[in-house]
């Protein structure tokens, strides 16, 4: 099996399973407990929060563990919808191909009388800074935008962004779910206000996350309870998956360099390959991604029976079209960078890792333009295009 | 636990009637590109009775199988019996659909509906306008989806 989904979640490394068992059945206590047993465990708790931070470049007392992005990312804007609430500012900045965890979040205080300005990502799925500086206005209380798009793997200028919001004194907020382990990150340097992260996406366990807020910035509570997390995340600490992510989070962050470099080189070769196929082309920047997203959106197929196909070849992706994502429109960050519905349908992703080998790539551009030709030739859209019955969207 | 039923896999993998008739005496089609599914269907006719079928069809998983399971269950049999083919009848021979594919199977019985009155306008045969109104956007696709 080829695995070729990354993006969605990756395989927990040796390390961070190793870190994690100890916390299973030997220092089990809980953190909260006042016997040197449960302290042992608050002990290890703070020692991991310090080392998160360390990777981050901030303060551990700036650190909240969370169950993942998601909550993350919906404590951080909520905090800054609650700041600005009370200051009558009720203007948010974002783009219109975030994540659901954060557009999702922003229909709901569009609900309560928030506005709402969606920034444009253009054809190569990046952003302008000049845009940000642009919209932001008297009553902006937040800009919020991804450092790298989880489809299409389009890498923000996050801190320039960053800059902007210090310069306006507007909170910044990025999601980093998918950045974190594969790019650099330093808030401090990079002039974040608020950051969201998720331990699977860089070889850490499930269900675990971190939002890091500047000290300063009171976080609205999601979940009340106990007093963990400083009161602002109630609930028992997962101290097995904390343990996990931050000996993932190490690894990936001591790695980055190297790796970037090797799959780099390895996603250029899957770009290349599949750009053979005509009348398909890449979705987002050829430079500003992530190194190892590759997205392609083939004329005249669907994206589901491609996926189903692949499936069969043994190679795992993932595709935006209406069918693989439930909903009748197919996906949104597609249709942001202006893909029309009918070749957003057939759109794949693959997001290659560590363990892709150089004859794992040139066996996925084989088995893909298989399948594309294959799905084509029954393919009466197709039949249509090759026969100028219906008008093509690619140049070739 | 998979997506599809076993049935539906195996006409995904080997389409039944894949193709064109060149000569086809009847030819209808159903879905559209910004939807993402479009069938095509093409059919000979002779004696009052379907003699061959084939399909094209732009795609899902199961737009692909009700494609196919539609033109087997149709092969050889009466143009009226052919007429009355339902969607229900094209999801249980395929041992069911997941709810959100349902109009997958709607769009074969209208896909062999468009083709059957393309026949009929072709030989200028009375039939009911009522029973073969065409397909013309999917709208059915929007009921068919589970809110």
């Amino acid at each position: 099996m080829i695995y070729a989904d990354n993006a969605a979640t990756t395989k927990m490394s040796e390390t961070a399973i190793n870190a994690m068992l100890p916390y299973m059945n030997e220092i089990y206590g809980n953190p909260s407990s006042l016997y040197s047993f449960g302290q042992q465990a608050k002990e290890e708790l703070e020692k991991a929060r310090t080392r998160v931070a360390a990777c981050l470049g901030c303060d551990p007392k700036e650190i909240t563990f969370t169950s993942g992005g998601s909550e993350a990312d919906n404590q951080a804007i909520f905090t800054a919808a609650k700041y600005g609430e009370r200051k009558g500012k009720k203007h948010i900045i974002s783009t219109a191909f975030e994540h659901h965890a954060v557009l999702h979040t922003l229909e709901r205080l569009k609900k309560q009388g928030f506005e709402i300005t969606l920034l444009d990502v253009h054809k190569n799925g990046v952003i302008d800074p000049s845009q940000v500086a642009e919209a932001i206005r008297e009553d902006t209380c937040l800009v919020t935008i991804m450092y790298a798009n989880n489809e299409i793997g389009t890498i923000q200028p996050i801190e320039e962004i960053g800059k902007i919001c210090r310069e306006k004194n507007v909170l910044f907020h990025t999601d980093a779910v998918q950045a974190a382990g594969h790019l650099h990150i330093n808030v401090k340097e990079q002039n974040i206000d608020m950051l969201s992260l998720s331990a699977h996406k860089f070889h850490g366990p499930k269900g675990i996350g971190v939002l890091y807020a500047k000290r300063g910035i009171i976080l609205d509570t999601l979940i009340n309870g106990g007093a963990q997390e400083r009161g602002k995340r109630a609930g028992t600490e997962n101290l097995p998956a904390i343990m996990g992510m931050a000996a993932a989070l190490e690894e990936a962050c001591a790695g980055i360099d190297n790796y970037s470099e090797k799959l780099t080189a390895l996603r250029d070769r899957l770009i290349e390959g599949l750009d053979k196929i005509p009348y398909g082309e890449l979705n987002g920047d050829r430079e500003k991604r992530l190194p190892g997203n590759v997205n392609f959106c083939f004329e005249g197929i669907e994206g589901e029976s491609l996926l189903l196909l692949l499936d069969d070849k043994g190679i795992c992706a993932s595709s935006g079209s209406a069918c693989t994502s439930g909903s009748l429109d197919p996906s949104h960050v597609l249709l942001a960078i202006g893909r029309p519905h009918e070749v957003a349908h057939g759109s794949l992703r693959l997001t290659i890792g560590e363990d892709t080998t150089e004859e794992d790539i040139d066996y996925m551009i084989e088995a893909v333009t298989e399948v594309v030709t294959y799905l084509r030739n029954m393919s009466p859209f197709w039949r249509d295009l090759t026969t100028g019955k219906r008008t093509h969207v690619f140049a070739k | 636990m998979a997506l599809y039923s076993d049935k539906v896999m195996d006409h995904f993998r080997n389409p039944r009637n894949v193709g064109v008739i060149e000569d086809a005496d009847g030819v209808g089609e159903a879905g559209n590109p910004v939807c993402g599914d479009i069938m095509k269907i093409y059919l000979k006719i002779d004696n009052d009775t379907i003699s061959d079928v084939k399909f094209e069809t732009f795609g899902c998983g199961s737009a692909i199988a009700s494609s196919s399971m539609a033109t087997e269950l149709i092969k050889g049999k009466p143009v009226e019996e052919a007429a009355s083919l339902t969607n229900k009848a094209v999801t249980e021979a395929l041992d069911g659909l997941p709810a959100h594919k349902l109009h997958c199977s709607v769009l074969a019985e209208e896909a062999i509906r468009a083709a059957l009155k393309d026949y009929y306008d072709r030989h200028g045969i009375a039939y009911d306008e009522n029973r073969f109104a065409a397909a013309i956007d999917c709208a059915h696709c929007h009921d068919a989806m589970p809110n």
